[in-house]
């Protein structure tokens, strides 16, 4: 009799020293989970940096056919004021024939206006193609030295090593000629 | 055993902290296989190095300024008004340069003579880790200066981490702490540019406690069978080294004055521009075969016949890129032939030779620009280097018949009824 009691007595007592282990364990692991989390968000964008994040840029001065290229978040950003044949080449492509499918009119909100980030979506470079005398690639929009990526009139990838087309930024008009970025 | 000295001082000190004891028995005594030969230098080497990149960096830091507006120019300053400023600078610059030539020669050393086998499977995986502690500390130096190079290079490498699923983009933010890299990065490279090679010292006492606890290995890869095949190490080895640190240091200044900036490259001297790739973008040399690996997976793997990618050529490069450095650390388990060195292994000798050169094949496409015939060769390139660690190494463990060992480390150099020093001094006696 004293001996079963005992026995149920270490049972007992080996759960409770289970459950105080895991629960102070659990604890711990919060807590330490909640100091590490500061220290790595401490790494991420801070508040001054992501106040940068919006600009305006006045359209005007960009004839057709010009580019120009904005800094935007450090970044280039490219804005093409296209011509009637490069609107027209980039809506005449089959877009299932697309690395990555996207018609032109998804990639714009006015069709002479193509305003994307200038980063090649493989590793980062800005392409060329921007200034007249930039090799423009084989479809005529840009194209990325680093490791030959070929965009087109809408900044779709065509060919080479890069994933996706151009990203394009949010933006919106905030008049006839200009746009805020951001 | 306690060192034995006269002077009070030192043991009394030895008494509470037996420093002088280790010092004594790891670098005096230690006894070492007296077959040694100067493919065995280069670890000390890679040490001494590693000491001059801390005292150059450690002045440059004191000179320097961590921030985009003025990172570029502080170099200048460094390079034109400091004292002896060019030369701290060009020594740091050339160092790293001369320490992955002599790590390098040490990681191919070990290849070849199978110093990776049991009981050294540690010891080998810790000099992967000091490998890749180096490689991140020398990247992220060659930001500091602020050039083309630097600010392009950190563009194209970090931008690697966004070929992860799901989360790449947002690490990739996470790594620039903006969208760019700009200022946050610059700052945040150089205070682990400063911590890193501290990292890489504790890793190198890690190494050396590894190497300590059964010797080293040596170019016949038998073990020691007594006390006649060893020689303490002082004064034969540190002797031996010693040369080999002339050696080292006469190459070194060679480049350091004559050729500083031969292993760099000039648009590094153009000050960072977020809006101008250069038209050529290439690592440093240390990283070519790597950089070649990255380029050379120029296609989706997928599901054949059905369309479906599962690795797109992007995340495909860079896996095969870090997996040409992950797979040294599963070395010991994938090459089972129990004899060591290359020396008695027929057929694997021819297949390291050509492993040899397919690195530096690597190392050359990779400075080449990504065009044929420059990707078909890397692409067979990089299958090489990996079937030569996943195929060729697990068969010729099974299908190699290697040559006879000798019986001890002693008996071939005896045989021969030679002179030399090692050979004749009685064993683990000082001369
Ligand atoms: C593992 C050891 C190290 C390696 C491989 C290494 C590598 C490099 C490289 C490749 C550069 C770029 C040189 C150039 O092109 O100008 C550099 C720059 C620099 N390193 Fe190091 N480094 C090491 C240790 C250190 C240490 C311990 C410090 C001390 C804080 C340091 C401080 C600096 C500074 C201030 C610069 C910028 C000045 C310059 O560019 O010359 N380095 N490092
Ligand atoms: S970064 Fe543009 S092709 Fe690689």
């Amino acid at each position: 009799m004293a001996d079963t009691a005992n026995a149920r007595q270490g049972v007992e007592d080996q759960s409770k020293r289970d459950f105080l282990y895991l629960a102070a364990g659990a604890v711990g692991a919060v807590g330490a989970a909640a100091a590490v989390w500061p220290m790595i968000d401490s790494l991420n964008p801070s508040a001054d940096v992501l106040a940068l994040a919006s600009i305006d840029v006045d359209l005007a001065p960009v004839a057709v056919g010009q580019a120009i290229t904005v800094t935007w978040r450090g970044k280039p950003v490219f804005i093409r004021h296209r011509t009637e044949a490069e609107i027209e080449a980039a809506r005449s492509v089959d877009v299932d024939d697309l690395v990555d499918p996207q018609p032109d009119e998804a990639r714009v909100i006015e069709p002479q206006w193509l305003v994307m980030v200038g980063i090649c979506t493989h590793l980062g470079c800005v392409p060329l193609g921007q200034r007249p005398s930039d090799p423009k690639g084989e479809y005529g929009g840009w194209f990325c030295p680093c490791h030959g990526s070929h965009y087109d009139t809408s900044g779709r990838i065509r060919r080479g090593p890069a994933p996706r087309n151009l990203d394009v930024p949010t933006y919106a008009f905030s008049g006839e000629s200009a746009i805020t970025i951001g | 055993m306690a060192l034995q000295t006269n002077s009070r001082v030192i043991r009394w000190i030895d008494h509470r902290l037996p420093i002088f004891t280790f010092m004594n028995h790891e670098l005096n005594e230690y006894p070492t296989p007296r077959n040694l030969s100067y493919m065995w230098n280069f670890g000390s080497l890679a040490g001494i190095a590693l000491v001059i990149m801390i005292v150059t960096g450690i002045l440059l830091a004191m000179q320097y300024t961590a921030h985009v507006d003025h990172a570029f120019d502080s170099v200048e300053r460094i390079m034109r008004d400091v004292n002896y400023g060019w030369l701290l600078r060009y020594a740091h610059m050339n160092g790293a340069s001369f320490f992955f030539i002599v790590v390098y020669i040490h990681i191919l050393r070990g290849l070849y003579y199978g110093s990776y086998k049991a009981p050294r499977e540690i010891l080998w995986m810790i000099g992967v880790v000091i490998l890749l502690l180096m490689m991140a500390t020398a990247f992220m130096g060659y930001v500091l200066p602020w050039g083309q190079m630097s600010f392009w290079g950190a563009t194209v490498i970090t931008n690697l981490f966004s070929a992860i699923p799901l989360v790449g983009p947002d690490i990739v933010v996470w790594l620039w702490g903006g969208f760019s890299v700009d200022n946050p990065t610059l700052n945040r490279f150089f205070a682990l540019h400063y911590l890193l090679p501290f990292v890489i010292v504790a890793m190198v006492f890690l190494h050396l406690w590894a190497l300590h606890r059964f010797g080293s290995n040596n170019p016949l890869g038998i073990d020691a069978k007594g006390p006649q095949d060893k020689i303490p190490f002082h004064p034969y080895y540190t002797v031996k080294d010693l040369y080999g640190l002339g050696v080292f240091l006469i190459l070194f200044a060679a480049f350091v004055f004559f050729a500083p900036n031969y292993m760099g490259h000039p648009d590094n001297y153009i000050e960072a521009d977020p809006l101008v790739t250069p038209a050529h973008i290439v690592p440093e040399w240390y990283f070519l075969p790597f950089y070649a690996i990255l380029r050379a997976i120029t296609f989706d793997i997928g599901i054949p016949f059905t369309g479906i990618v599962l690795i797109d050529a992007k995340l495909g490069g860079v896996i095969a890129m870090f997996g040409s450095i992950a797979v040294l650390f599963v070395l010991p388990w994938l090459d089972g032939s129990p004899v060591r060195s290359g020396r008695f292994r027929p057929l694997f000798k021819q297949f390291f030779a050509l492993f040899v050169v397919t690195c530096l094949v690597l190392g050359y496409m990779g400075a080449m620009p990504a065009e044929q015939p420059y990707v078909t060769i890397s692409q067979i390139g990089t299958a090489y280097y990996f079937a030569y660690f996943l195929v060729i190494l697990p068969l010729l463990s099974v299908l190699e018949r290697p040559k006879p060992l000798p019986a001890s480390i002693s008996e071939p150099v005896l045989r021969g009824g030679g002179t030399v020093a090692g050979a004749t001094a009685k064993p683990m006696e000082k001369p």
